[in-house]
C-alpha cells in the first residue's frame, strides 16, 4: 500500500524551519530540524514515543515557542507573529489532535460550528449547518451532528477531529498521530481519509506518526526523527531500505506489532 | 565579576524556590488580571456565553443559597433573642438581624457558597480542558480560548454573586421575619419597616462592592487555576481545590479591607 501520486509544487514551500531548537528544562527534544514541506505535499514523520514529533508540530502551529531557529509558515515567520497576525495564520492551518481534542460540553455540530461563527462571523444560520452538513459528509459521518463525544468511538472522534479543522478549508493539515489507539481497519479508514483530505482539499500536511502503514500509505515523503534531528529523509521506500540499524530497527519494531 | 543574587552560590533562584515561585505567581495572576481586562472591553462580546454562564452560575447556587439564607435568619434571630430580651430590647430584633444580613452575613455566606459550588466547579472543568488539549484546539482553530472560556466565566461571578447576595439578604429577613412573627406576633409590616429603619444606603453600597469583589475573586481563582493546570487528572483535582481555597482565604481578606475602608468612609461622612 502506497501513497496517490499528487501534483506536487516543488517551487513552493509552505513549511520552513531552520536549525530548529527545543528543550524543556535540562532534555534537549529538538535539535537543529530542518524540513521543506512543499504545496501539495504530504510529508510523514517518524519517531519513537518522546522524540519531539508533536513538539515539532505544535512549535509550527505556534502553540509552543522555539529556543531558537526559524519556523517559517506560508511566507510568515511563526514565532515573529503577534496575536491577530498569529491568529489570521491559523485560519489556514488545520491541527488534529492525537486524543481528538472535542469539546465535549458541546454536541458535534456545536464543535464544528465554533470555530466557524468566531471565523466567519457573517454567514448565515442556513449557511453554517450546510457547512456542517457537507464536511460530516466529507468525514463519512452525516448523522453525528446530534451526538455527543462522549457517545463517539475513537476512530469517530478522529473524523469529528478532523472534520472541525476542515470546516475553516485549510491549507495545510498537521496530524498528530492519526491512527494511535485505533484497530487496523479503523486505521486504514483514517489513512483513506487523510489521502482524500488531500485530494478534496488540495492541502499540504504533515503527517505526524509511529504507524508506518500510516506513513506509507499518506505520505509522499518521509523524515525519522531521531536524537532531536531529521536521522533520514526521503520516500518511504528509500528511507526503508536503508541499512541503518535504527531504520531496521524501526521497521521490524512495526513489522511485529503489525503481525 | 558579577555577585549572585542568593546566599547560597550554588542556587539558580534569587531567594528561595517557595518565595520565587510565589512572586512569579503573582506576577502571573497581574498579568492574567490584566489580560482579563482587555478581552473583556476589546470586541467580539461573548454576550450569549455570558448569559449561559449567568444561568448555570445561578442555577448551580440557588438550592443551597436559598437554604443557607433561611436557616442563617432564623438562627441568628433565634439565638440573638435572649441577650436582647435580658435588656427589654426584643423590638430591635428586626434592625439587629437587617443590620447582620445586609452589611456581613448575606455577601459573606453566598460568597463562600459560590466559591464551594462554583468556583471550584470553574477549576475542575478549564483544568479538565486543559489537560485534554481542548482549550489548544481552541487556539489552533484561529478562536480565543481566553475570551469564550476566562472572560466570560469572571464577568458572570461578578454580576451573579451580587444578585445572589441580595436574594440571599431577602431569604434571611424572611426567616427572621418567620421567626419573629412565631415568638413575638409581629406584623409583615411592622416587621421590615422595623429592620429598614436601620439600614443606610451606604449599608447596601457596601455590600454590593463587596459582592462584586467576591464574584470577581471567585472568578478569577478558578479561571486562573484551570486555564494553567498541568499533571494530568491529578493537576484537575489541584485546580479544583486551590480554587476553592484561594477564593475562601482573599474572600475573608477582602472582607476585613473593605469592612475598615467603609468604617472610615462612615467616619467621615458623620
Amino acid at each position: 500500500m502506497t501513497g496517490p501520486k499528487r501534483n506536487i509544487d516543488h517551487s513552493n514551500v509552505v513549511i520552513k524551519t531552520r536549525d530548529l531548537h527545543k528543550s524543556f528544562g535540562s532534555l534537549d527534544v529538538l535539535n537543529g530540524i530542518d524540513l521543506d514541506v512543499y504545496k501539495g505535499e504530504n510529508m510523514a514523520v517518524l519517531g519513537k514515543s518522546g522524540t519531539g514529533k508533536s513538539v515539532l508540530i505544535k512549535i509550527i502551529v505556534g502553540l509552543l515557542k522555539p529556543d531558537r531557529g526559524l519556523v517559517n509558515v506560508l511566507g510568515e515567520d511563526v514565532d515573529k507573529l503577534d496575536g491577530k497576525a498569529l491568529l489570521k495564520l491559523r485560519l489556514k492551518l488545520g491541527f488534529s489532535f492525537q486524543n481528538s481534542a472535542l469539546y465535549d460540553s458541546m454536541t458535534v455540530g456545536e464543535n464544528l460550528e465554533f470555530p466557524l461563527v468566531r471565523n466567519k462571523r457573517n454567514l448565515s444560520r442556513k449557511e453554517v449547518n450546510m457547512a456542517i452538513e457537507s464536511v460530516l459528509e466529507d468525514v463519512g459521518l452525516p448523522r453525528t451532528i446530534n451526538q455527543m463525544p462522549a457517545e463517539l468511538s475513537g476512530g469517530q472522534k478522529k473524523r469529528i477531529g478532523i472534520a472541525r479543522t476542515l470546516i475553516l478549508q485549510p491549507e495545510i493539515m498537521l496530524y498528530d498521530e492519526p491512527t494511535a489507539g485505533l484497530d487496523p481497519v479503523t486505521c486504514i479508514e483514517i489513512n483513506n481519509l487523510i489521502n482524500q483530505v488531500q485530494e478534496q482539499y488540495h492541502t499540504s500536511s504533515i503527517i505526524i506518526t509511529h504507524d508506518l502503514t500510516c506513513a506509507k500509505a499518506t505520505a509522499d515523503r518521509v523524515a525519522v526523527l531521531l536524537n532531536g534531528k531529521f536521522f533520514i529523509t526521503g520516500t518511504f521506500d528509500e528511507v526503508f531500505s536503508s541499512p541503518e540499524p535504527n531504520i531496521k530497527t524501526f521497521y521490524d519494531y512495526n513489522f511485529i506489532t503489525n503481525l | 565579576m558579577a555577585v549572585r543574587p542568593s546566599g547560597n552560590p550554588k542556587s539558580k533562584y534569587v531567594i528561595s524556590k517557595r518565595l520565587d515561585d510565589f512572586f512569579m505567581d503573582i506576577h502571573r495572576v497581574g498579568m492574567f488580571i490584566l489580560r482579563f481586562f482587555k478581552e473583556a472591553f476589546s470586541p467580539p462580546y461573548e454576550f450569549k456565553e455570558i448569559v449561559n454562564q449567568c444561568y448555570h452560575i445561578g442555577l448551580r447556587s440557588l438550592s443551597l443559597v436559598s437554604l443557607t439564607g433561611l436557616i442563617t435568619g432564623i438562627v441568628f434571630t433565634n439565638q440573638s433573642r435572649p441577650s436582647l430580651d435580658a435588656f427589654g430590647a426584643t423590638s430591635w430584633l428586626p434592625s439587629l438581624v437587617s443590620i447582620a444580613l445586609i452589611r456581613a452575613l448575606a455577601p459573606l455566606v453566598t460568597a463562600l457558597i459560590v466559591a464551594g459550588k462554583v468556583g471550584s466547579n470553574i477549576g475542575a472543568e478549564l483544568g479538565s480542558m486543559r489537560v485534554t488539549e481542548q482549550i489548544d484546539a481552541m487556539e489552533v482553530s484561529a478562536t480565543n480560548p481566553f475570551k469564550f472560556l476566562v472572560t466570560t466565566r469572571i464577568l458572570a461571578t461578578t454580576i451573579m454573586v451580587p444578585v445572589l447576595v441580595m436574594y440571599t439578604g431577602f431569604v434571611g429577613m424572611m426567616g427572621s421575619f418567620l421567626n419573629v412573627h412565631q415568638n413575638e406576633e409581629t406584623s409583615f409590616l411592622a416587621f421590615f419597616k422595623n429592620a429598614f429603619s436601620s439600614i443606610l444606603f451606604m449599608d447596601i453600597y457596601a455590600s454590593v462592592i463587596k459582592s462584586i469583589c467576591f464574584g470577581f475573586t471567585i472568578g478569577v481563582a478558578g479561571c486562573y487555576q484551570g486555564y494553567y493546570a498541568q499533571k494530568g487528572t491529578q493537576g484537575v483535582g489541584r485546580a479544583a481545590n486551590l480554587a476553592v481555597v484561594l477564593s475562601m482565604y482573599f474572600i475573608f481578606i477582602e472582607e476585613i479591607t473593605i469592612v475598615q475602608l467603609f468604617n472610615y468612609i462612615r467616619i467621615i461622612l458623620q
